[in-house]
């Protein structure tokens, strides 16, 4: 698959995207989740058909990017707010973009309970182990020994616990169809010549992202943590902060499918 | 239009009454003294009677059934949950976000003792809460009280046509009483409700704009405007819709006030009064908002003394002195924990202020 293929590009621009700027910091990777998203919407024909739940948090503007219907969620509770739309309208294509302190703090019980019951929405958790939005405090994804501002000595896991896990957690639910880690973060290529990059972590989360749709229509729930960075908060430059998802957050966090009731990974 | 007679509780027939509007989904989270509300539409989910009424679900704590509110009254459908008061507390989140993104729906809080864990005896004192916001920010609840199980029954249909009129969450304050107490009950079959939702509702895009609901607006002078827009809607409110009864209060020295099932109390004590030549009427809010003051405020005009009775230490009060302004006599009986004032201790209270005032 060429560079080019990766978004699938109808007329000049993805129908699912509108042409507002983001708002979104340098080598942060919402944007990209976005596209992503936008790209497959347009490829499985379903915009006019989508409700997106914005979350509270970095994703919360997500309103003037994606061309759809839009609810904006309180703290934590976009999984409820999609089940409701879900349970009344089945026939729409119903899914929320929240962070890891949306998702896995303030709205853990809502996370938990969506998949336990098999809620047919699919969710997208971007997990960059901080609270972006709110200026770098502490996460349930942040790694034990991590600066943050509400843990400016480190995660100290005598006194928090260590990181959440998401993917593990909602993978041995019963209810969950599809759990799935995937990483936004491009990974370099040693090279003597200069930087080049593969991009082979987001043609994964793209085949995430649709596999997640495509379990919503056969009637699933689906769950995608999606492993991002977040530099401006940990204080990195942008290249520094993807070598330190790809290098030690993966190793903590680990890539892969956590759960596929439906095979929708082999085909 | 065929009626039916039964003979049932309040929290039962306020279940059939949303069902008989035309309800299409309940969300549940069990507390005493509500929970036949819960039980009687988990039991009739699937009733061919019903067609229009497509879910049911339990849902893990009070925060998630009212996100799921949100979520399902976004799509335009006759949505609703019912709590009683520490449920209540935890519903405000999604009241007040509900009111910014003006969204329709009905919930139910029968209303038992607190603060706290309290008991489970009927108590008035979520007024307060009710009826002056609750959850944060600028907002107002629709607030209807029922005083009987026909008004259990009947104003679930009353509550969504509020709710669609105006876009806007309505509530019912019962209490332990309404909601448990049987009573005779008439059920008219309603024509079921057909709302336009087609210019906000979530769901079909196709022919149009994206439709958001948001109760976020980061831009002040714009969020100062959407927030007065809805200040219209709630000022139209207290012109068109308030609703209250006056029992006896033409040739009345003493009013007594009270909403709800202190109201059926007091209506004994104005019978029995009445026989003994007392001039005593009652007036009862119907709507504790918008209330009536313009109503309250013509009785003190008159010259009228006010007795004011609650089922709590004291909450409604404010608005009827607000209402009947400064040198109107108004006493105050409340009684709190889940006990009930009875007719005798009203009319002590009636004939004190006739000696007072003669």
């Amino acid at each position: 698959m060429s560079q080019q293929s990766v978004f699938k590009v109808k007329a000049g621009k993805l129908q699912s995207l509108t042409e507002n700027p983001t708002h979104y910091c340098a080598g942060c990777e919402h944007g990209t989740l976005t596209k992503l998203i936008a790209a497959t919407l347009d490829d499985l024909d379903v915009r006019e058909k989508t409700v997106m739940i914005d979350s509270v948090g970095c994703s919360v503007l997500a309103y003037n990017y994606l061309n759809c219907d839009h609810i904006v969620a309180a703290h934590g509770r976009a999984p409820a707010v999609a089940a409701g739309v879900k349970r009344l309208r089945p026939e729409l294509n119903v899914f929320t973009v929240q962070g890891d302190g949306d998702a896995l703090s303030i709205g853990l019980l809502e996370t938990i309970y969506a998949a336990k019951r098999g809620t047919p929405i699919t969710v997208f958790v971007v997990n960059n182990g901080i609270y972006g939005m709110t200026g770098g405090q502490m996460a349930p994804t942040t790694l034990p020994g991590q600066i943050t501002t509400t843990s400016p000595y480190g995660r100290d896991p005598a006194l928090t616990g260590t990181e959440l896990d998401a993917s593990k957690l909602i993978g041995q639910i019963d209810g969950a169809a599809y759990v799935r880690r995937a990483s936004l973060v491009v990974n370099e290529i040693p090279n003597p010549r200069g930087k080049v990059y593969t991009i082979k972590n987001l043609l994964d989360a793209k085949k995430a992202v649709k596999n997640a749709f495509k379990v919503q229509a056969l009637g699933g729930y689906a769950f995608v943590e999606l492993l991002s960075t977040c530099s401006v908060n940990w204080k990195m430059p942008i290249l520094e902060a993807k070598r330190y998802v790809n290098e030690q957050v993966t190793k903590r966090f680990p890539l892969g499918v956590y759960r596929d009731t439906y095979g929708v990974e082999k085909t | 239009m065929s009626i039916q007679r039964i003979y049932m509780k309040g929290n039962e027939a306020l279940a059939y009454g949303a069902l008989e509007t035309g309800l299409n989904a309940y969300f549940a989270y069990p507390i005493t003294p509500s929970s036949e509300i819960p039980e009687t539409l988990a039991r009739e989910f699937g009733n061919k009677k019903y067609p229009q009424y497509k879910f049911f679900i339990q849902s893990a704590s009070e925060l998630e059934a009212i996100s799921m509110v949100i979520g399902a009254a976004s799509t335009g459908s006759l949505v609703m949950t019912a709590t009683s008061g520490p449920g209540f507390s935890l519903n405000q989140e999604g009241l007040s976000y509900a009111a910014c993104m003006e969204l329709p729906f009905l919930i139910v809080d029968i209303c038992r003792s607190g603060p706290g864990l309290g008991n489970i005896g009927p108590e008035q004192s979520d007024y307060f809460q009710a009826t002056k916001g609750g959850g944060h920010g600028n907002y107002r609840l629709f607030v209807l009280a029922p005083a009987s199980v026909h008004e259990m029954a009947s104003f679930p249909k009353l509550g969504f046509d509020l709710a669609f009129k105006y876009r806007n969450p309505v509530l019912i304050l019962g209490d332990a009483y309404t909601g448990q107490l049987k009573e005779d009950v008439e059920f008219p079959s309603w024509q079921k409700p057909n709302y336009d939702v087609s210019s906000w509702a979530v769901g079909d895009a196709s022919g149009r704009g994206p439709h958001i609901l948001n109760s976020m607006e980061l831009e002040y002078q714009k969020h100062y405007e959407n927030m007065g827009r809805i200040f219209e809607k709630y000022t139209m409110a207290e012109e068109k819709e308030v609703l209250y009864e006056e029992y006896l209060t033409e040739d009345a020295e003493v009013v007594i006030v009270a909403f709800g099932i202190v109201s059926r109390i007091a209506r004994g004590v104005v019978n029995t009064l009445r026989k003994k030549g007392i001039r005593v009427g009652l007036f009862r809010p119907i709507t504790l908002w918008p209330y009536p003051t313009v109503a309250l405020r013509k009785l003190a005009s008159e010259g009228r003394r006010f007795l004011d009775v609650e089922l709590n230490a004291g909450q409604m009060i404010e608005d009827v002195r607000l209402a009947v302004g400064s040198g109107v006599t108004v006493d105050f009986l409340g009684r709190w924990g889940g006990i009930v004032p009875t007719e005798r201790e009203i009319e002590h209270k009636v004939q004190r202020l006739e000696v007072v005032a003669a």
